[in-house]
Parts: C-alpha cells; sequence; structure tokens
C-alpha cells in the first residue's frame, strides 16, 4: 500500500526522458501563456463550465486530434522498432507498452471522441433541437471521458505504462505476472472514461428519441441521426459488460480475489470472454456513425437523396443485433467445441449482409448523380475499395478453421487496420472537412485537404498492405524483433516507409487546420456545399440556441425541400420569441478532477487516499441532486440581432459566394 | 384503465383460468408422472415462463397506455442482451477444451 516514491517517475530511457521534458515545458507554456493574454476567465467561462453541445463537441474533437498525435507516435516508435531485422531502437518491454497503449489510445480516446464529438456538434442540429436531452449531463460525460483519457497518459512518465496488449488478456494482465502497478492504470482510466461513454449513450437516446422538432418521424431523420440512435442502443447493451469486467479486473489486482486467476479457481478465459462481449459491439460502436457519416457526405455532393433509405435503416439495426453475437471469433482458438466455433463462424459471416447492402447503397446513391469531388467526398470514394479490403479479409477471417492459420499473425493486423481506418477515420476526416463550418464559420482549405488525402491513403496502403503477406507468411503480431534470416525483412521496411507517408498526411491535416483558422474566408455561405439537412439551415457557426424558430419538416431531406419550395426558411419578426436554455455549470469538471485524483491513488492502490477523494464525488452527486437551477432566457432583442447578423430585413439567410 | 373499468373484465378472466391451468399442468407433470429429474425440471421451468409472459399482458398492463410498446420493446431487448450475455457466456466456457 501507498506510492513508492523513488519509483514514482520513469527514469533510464532517453525517449521516455525527454517526453518528461516536454510535457513538463508544454504545461509551464500553457500556464505561462494563458496568464500573459489573460485567457483563464474565458477558458473557464466559455469552455470549461460550458453545457452547449457544440462546444462540448468541439472539446471532444481536439481531444481526439491530441490522441491520434499520441497514438499515431506510438505506431511510428513500432515501425522504426520493426523497420531492420534485430533492431535495437527499443527494448522488447518498452515495445509491449507501446503496442498496449497505442491499441488503447486509438480505439477509446480517438475513435470515440472523435465520433461523440461529431455527433455532439450535429445530431441536435438535425434534428431541429436546441441542445441535447440533459446538456449538464453531456458535460459530465465529456469530462469523465477527459478525466480517464488523461490518467491513462500519465502512465508511461508516472508510474510505468500497461503492457498486456490493450485486450489485457489474464493470467498475463493479472497480478502473478504483472506485478507492478502500471496495469491498474488500464482498469481504472477505462473505467472512468467508460462511465462517460455510458451517460452519453443514454443522453442520445433520449434526445433523438424526444426531441424531434415537429413532422420528423424516425423515418424522415437523417442517416446519421439514425446511426447515431442505434451506436447509443449498442453502447447501453455493451458498456455495463465492460465495466463488470473492469471492476472484477481491478478487484483481483488490487483486492487480491480470484475471479481471473485459475491457481485461485477462477477463470482466466473468462476475461477474454467478458472483454470482447463488449469488445466486438464496440467495433460497430465506432463503425456505425462512421457510415453515418458517409452516407450524408455521399448524398450532398452527389446531390442526390440516399439510395435505398430503408434498407440503410434495416441494415443499421441488422448489423447492430448481429454484432453481439460474434464476440467468439476473437478466440477461436481457445478450443471451444465445434459447434461453438461454426455458430460464430456463421454470426459473423452473416455481418457482411447488411454491410454489403449498404456498400451497394452508396454506391447506387453516387450513381447519375452529378458528384463533386470535394475532399469530404474524396474520402468517402476512398473508403469504397479500402473497407471492401477490409471487410473480404474479415469474412476470410470469420471461418473458425481457417483462423487457427491466420490468429495472432500480422494478417489479422492488417485485416483490422484495413477495417478501422477507412471505416473510421476516413470517415471523420470527410466529417470534420465537411461539418467544420458549422463549428469555425470557414471552411478547412480544399488544396490543403487534397495533399492531406492522398499522403494520407497512399501512406495508409504502404504501410498495412505488406503486413498482409508478412502475416500470410508467417510474421507473428506484437513481436518486438525479427531475424534476418525470416525473409521478412523487405515487406517490413517498405510498411515502415509507408507509415512516414501516413504521418506527413496527418501534418499536412494539422497544417490545414491552422491555415484555415488564420487565412481561411470568413465570408461564406450558410450553406456552403448546398447540403440536404436541417444542420445548414441555420447560421454558420451556429449561434448558441442553434435555431430562433424551431424548423418544421415534411419529408426526408428536410431542407433540400424547403429550399426546392422556398418554405419554413424566413424569420418573420413576429415569430420571434424568449428562448429557454440550460445554464453553464461548473460541476462536471469538478467531477473530472475528483475521479481524476481518486483513480490516481486507485493506480497507487493506496485505498484509503482514493476513498476519501471519492467523499468527494457523493457530495458531488449529492450537491446535483438539490440543484435546482432551471436555466435562462434569452431575450428577444438578442435574438433578433442575432438572426439579423446572417439574414437580412426579409429574414432570409444572405447568400455569399463559396 | 377507463375501458377496463367497465364492462366484464374479459382478458383478466382469461388470464386466470390460463394461469390456473398452467399451474395445474405443472403440479401434475411434478407429482404425477415417472419423467426424469431434468426432463420436469425442463418443462415446469418453460411452463413458469409462459405464464409470467401470460401475467404482464393480462393482468400487468404491459401493452396499455402511452408507453405500451416502449415496454415491450424494452423487455424485449433486456431478455435478448441477459440471454446473450449469461446463456452465451456459459455456452461457450463449458464446451469442447474448455470444458476440461
Amino acid at each position: 500500500m501507498g506510492i513508492k516514491w523513488d519509483e514514482f517517475f520513469i527514469t533510464g530511457d532517453p525517449l521516455i526522458l525527454g517526453a518528461q521534458i516536454s510535457i513538463a515545458l508544454t504545461m509551464i507554456g500553457i500556464v505561462f501563456g494563458l496568464t500573459y493574454l489573460k485567457k483563464w476567465n474565458w477558458l473557464w467561462t466559455e469552455w470549461i463550465t460550458t453545457v452547449d453541445h457544440k462546444r462540448i463537441g468541439i472539446m471532444y474533437i481536439i481531444s481526439a486530434v491530441l490522441m491520434f498525435f499520441r497514438g499515431g507516435v506510438d505506431g511510428l516508435l513500432m515501425k522504426a522498432q520493426t523497420s531492420r531485422p534485430e533492431m535495437e531502437f527499443l527494448s522488447s518491454q518498452h515495445y509491449n507498452e507501446i503496442f498496449t497503449t497505442h491499441g488503447v489510445i486509438m480505439i477509446l480516446f480517438m475513435a470515440m471522441p472523435f465520433l461523440i464529438g461529431l455527433m455532439n456538434v450535429v445530431v441536435p442540429l438535425q434534428i431541429g433541437a436546441r441542445d441535447v436531452a440533459f446538456p449538464q449531463l453531456n458535460a459530465l460525460s465529456f469530462w469523465l471521458f477527459f478525466s480517464g483519457a488523461m490518467l491513462f497518459n500519465i502512465s508511461f512518465v508516472i508510474g510505468g505504462s500497461p503492457d498486456a496488449g490493450w485486450t489485457s488478456y489474464f493470467p498475463l494482465a493479472g497480478k502473478e505476472f504483472s506485478p507492478s502497478i502500471a496495469n491498474n492504470y488500464y482498469a481504472i482510466a477505462l473505467q472512468i472514461a467508460g462511465i462517460g461513454t455510458l451517460m452519453t449513450g443514454i443522453n442520445f437516446i433520449v434526445t433523438i428519441l424526444k426531441m424531434r422538432t415537429k413532422g420528423m418521424t424516425l423515418m424522415r431523420m437523417p442517416m446519421f441521426t439514425w446511426t447515431t440512435l442505434i451506436t447509443s442502443v449498442i453502447i447501453i447493451a455493451a458498456f455495463p459488460i465492460f465495466t463488470v469486467a473492469l471492476a472484477l479486473m481491478t478487484f483481483d489486482r488490487l483486492f487480491g480475489t480470484h475471479f481471473f486467476t485459475v491457481s485461485g479457481g477462477g477463470m482466466d478465459m473468462l476475461w477474454a470472454n467478458l472483454f470482447w462481449l463488449w469488445g466486438h459491439p464496440e467495433v460497430y460502436i465506432v463503425a456505425l456513425p462512421a457510415f453515418g457519416i458517409f452516407s450524408e457526405v455521399i448524398a450532398t455532393f452527389s446531390r442526390k437523396s440516399l439510395f435505398g433509405y430503408k434498407s440503410m435503416v434495416y441494415a443499421i439495426v441488422g448489423i447492430a443485433l448481429l454484432s453481439m453475437l460474434v464476440w467468439v471469433h476473437h478466440f477461436y482458438t481457445m478450443g471451444s467445441g465445434p459447434a461453438v466455433n461454426s455458430f460464430f463462424s456463421i454470426t459473423t459471416m452473416l455481418i457482411a449482409v447488411p454491410t454489403g447492402i449498404k456498400m451497394f447503397n452508396w454506391l447506387f446513391t453516387m450513381r447519375k448523380g452529378r458528384i463533386k469531388m470535394t475532399t469530404a467526398m474524396l474520402w468517402s470514394l476512398a473508403f469504397v475499395p479500402c473497407f471492401t479490403i477490409g471487410g473480404v479479409t474479415g469474412v476470410m477471417l470469420a471461418m473458425g478453421a481457417a483462423d487457427y492459420q491466420y490468429h495472432n499473425t500480422l494478417f489479422l493486423v492488417a485485416h483490422f487496420h484495413y477495417v478501422l481506418i477507412p471505416g473510421v477515420v476516413f470517415a471523420v476526416f470527410a466529417g470534420l472537412y465537411y461539418w467544420w463550418p458549422k463549428m469555425f464559420g470557414h471552411l478547412l482549405n480544399e488544396k490543403l485537404g487534397k495533399w492531406h488525402f492522398w499522403l494520407f491513403v497512399i501512406g495508409f496502403n504502404v504501410t498495412f498492405m505488406p503486413m498482409f503477406f508478412l502475416g500470410l507468411s508467417g510474421a507473428a503480431r506484437r513481436t518486438y524483433t525479427f531475424s534476418a534470416e525470416s525473409g521478412f525483412a523487405p515487406l517490413f521496411l517498405l510498411s515502415a516507409m509507408g507509415s512516414i507517408v501516413l504521418a506527413a498526411g496527418f501534418a499536412v491535416f494539422c497544417y490545414n487546420i491552422y491555415w484555415s483558422l488564420r487565412y481561411a474566408d470568413r465570408n461564406i455561405s450558410s450553406d456552403p456545399w448546398d447540403a440536404r439537412t436541417l444542420e445548414w439551415a441555420t447560421a454558420t457557426p451556429v449561434q448558441h440556441y442553434n435555431f430562433a424558430k424551431l424548423p418544421e419538416v415534411k419529408s426526408l431531406d428536410a431542407f433540400w425541400f424547403m429550399k426546392k419550395n422556398n418554405e419554413g426558411l424566413t424569420l418573420k419578426d413576429s415569430e420571434i420569441e424568449e428562448i429557454h436554455m440550460p445554464s453553464n455549470s461548473g460541476q462536471p469538471f469538478i467531477m473530472c478532477v475528483l475521479f481524476g485524483i481518486s483513480g490516481f491513488f486507485l493506480v497507487f492502490e493506496w485505498s484509503i487516499a482514493a476513498a476519501v477523494a471519492a467523499l468527494g464525488i457523493f457530495a458531488g452527486l449529492i450537491y446535483r441532486s438539490f440543484d435546482y437551477n432551471d436555466g435562462y432566457h434569452i431575450p428577444v432583442d438578442e435574438v433578433r440581432e442575432t438572426e439579423l447578423s446572417w439574414r437580412n430585413k426579409k429574414g432570409e439567410a444572405h447568400k455569399h459566394v463559396s | 384503465m377507463e375501458k377496463s373499468a367497465k364492462g366484464f373484465p374479459t382478458s383478466h378472466v382469461i388470464g386466470f383460468l390460463f394461469s390456473l391451468i398452467l399451474t395445474f399442468v405443472a403440479a401434475g407433470v411434478a407429482l404425477k408422472t415417472s419423467l426424469s429429474f431434468t426432463v420436469i425440471m425442463w418443462i415446469i421451468g418453460s411452463l413458469a415462463v409462459i405464464q409470467a409472459g401470460l401475467q404482464l399482458f393480462m393482468f400487468m398492463h404491459m401493452t396499455e397506455g402511452e408507453d405500451g410498446k416502449t415496454n415491450i420493446i424494452n423487455i424485449a431487448y433486456a431478455v435478448f442482451v441477459a440471454v446473450v450475455i449469461v446463456l452465451g457466456t456459459i455456452w461457450v466456457l463449458t464446451s469442447g477444451h474448455a470444458a476440461h
């Protein structure tokens, strides 16, 4: 019990020392900068205490981009280590830590917040609402995610990184084989972030079911809203399983129980079973909203309604159902009976059916459309072939008997990168280029965007395509080096070179954000893409109350038909009313700090200190129960003034050249 | 609510009769037959589940009111998730090599 102060900071590795120094310098820089520019007050009132869904979404996206950088650096370090045979850049232990944090960060702290961020910005606008159903809970969701992410991220400089893989299988992840505190970070940090995600799921189900504007029936909802709804349902089904599994892990590691230790009468494979009962649906939690983004982008830039809207809806519901029935395909080699492996082979292959339907729907949407080759559209186009490669190799892996050959090779690693990068990363980039004006009032530079696109897509294929062939020749995943005699060297080198191109693509993306924030044209239309859904029916960037008058929906692609029939777009002065909005609150941030402190003590197995900090959490819960703040009203004058800034006297939107 | 307050409560009577029948069948199977213990457990277990479902519809007004549909969806969802997680886990972890 208690903290061993001499082992508190990780020492003895120049790479980590460099990271520690740069972290310290960055923090000093941020504190100094905020003080010098007198921005502390602005940061607190405008951002930290905000309950505005758009700002929370932006904070999610900023965190996701930072985590993308961290996870990407992990990936580059791995690629550098395996670029030559017998390389001595990273030790085997350091390599273990890096592939573990790379996996956890990319899935849970990059893909998830990126998508949840876009959902936050877009979904309330798409359904014509003024905020989510529970705005303060939404802020709490974000701050708990942030708390978990930061706790996990400090592990490599304080106390040591988790090193048992992102799956953290027992018995390796147990106390017997991983005695240091490092793997506690996994159990505690993911638990905290997971609570936030679960609350997001609840929040979005209620928002979408209860807060749709007049006339928007379920079957008139935009596809991104549909995928968000179904994703939220999967979150509520799957995340509690992970919560329980992590709690059992915490008890095993901290308090000496034996749920997962065979010697103590437990069952190590129960962890794998519970992990994938959550882990497989998790894949669809990140993939479905991404499919929604592609649906919006492809429909807009083909200038057609989405082909097969109903079949799209049935397909995502089918995928959601099947997602709960395939988890054993991650551990066929455990040696369950033939009945089990056959059952899960069939359910896994069945998933290709609804996914195939969606693919053809996207292709038919483009058919005979007047396609505009914007950056967002390019990402969607590249998604189709790249994701299909990932899908086809997935069907290969789905066969239980064949999987005994592929299992734990780089073939598998290549497969899931071919699913997750086109399926999620391409989607969030497409979404970002598409919805950026809604958040910031200017476009991202299209020319830089195309550089970003080509470098990233080429780099991605050069990095991961060789790994299919390495895997088929027998290269195992998670091994830190290989011999020259293995013959793996040329393909590993090619893959490492690809990763540099991939990184260059990401660098152009970051530069594009910087360039566009500084120089991009602010004088743009509120509907620069000639889009189809309601988020474009209001100002750009969106005013904090979203809509002065809630729009009325009469069909699918509501905004498109409003434009076509020229109805419902103008705002008469007599229609302006007071708007009721929720108040800001500092409580979610305080809860974030308390969860962080309590979690930190738990990681170091200092139970008493953790319990004391947890009292603060309970105090926060009680305080919130007696909080009767009912929000505030925006006066008519303020609404009128805001609306006149983007409408003319007749109440029509200004038309700028875009 | 108002509808069931007036008139003859047909659904309640039918529910009551079916409950009685199901209970007596269960008692009969358990006490008067010479089937093996496992078979008896399966039969009376299934009868119990049927009766629980029956009572949810006939007596607990699950389908009535503005949230009727929602209630059914919620219960079906809960049953699905519970069956997948509990039965699925038991099946996977007790078959094949995992059993030894």
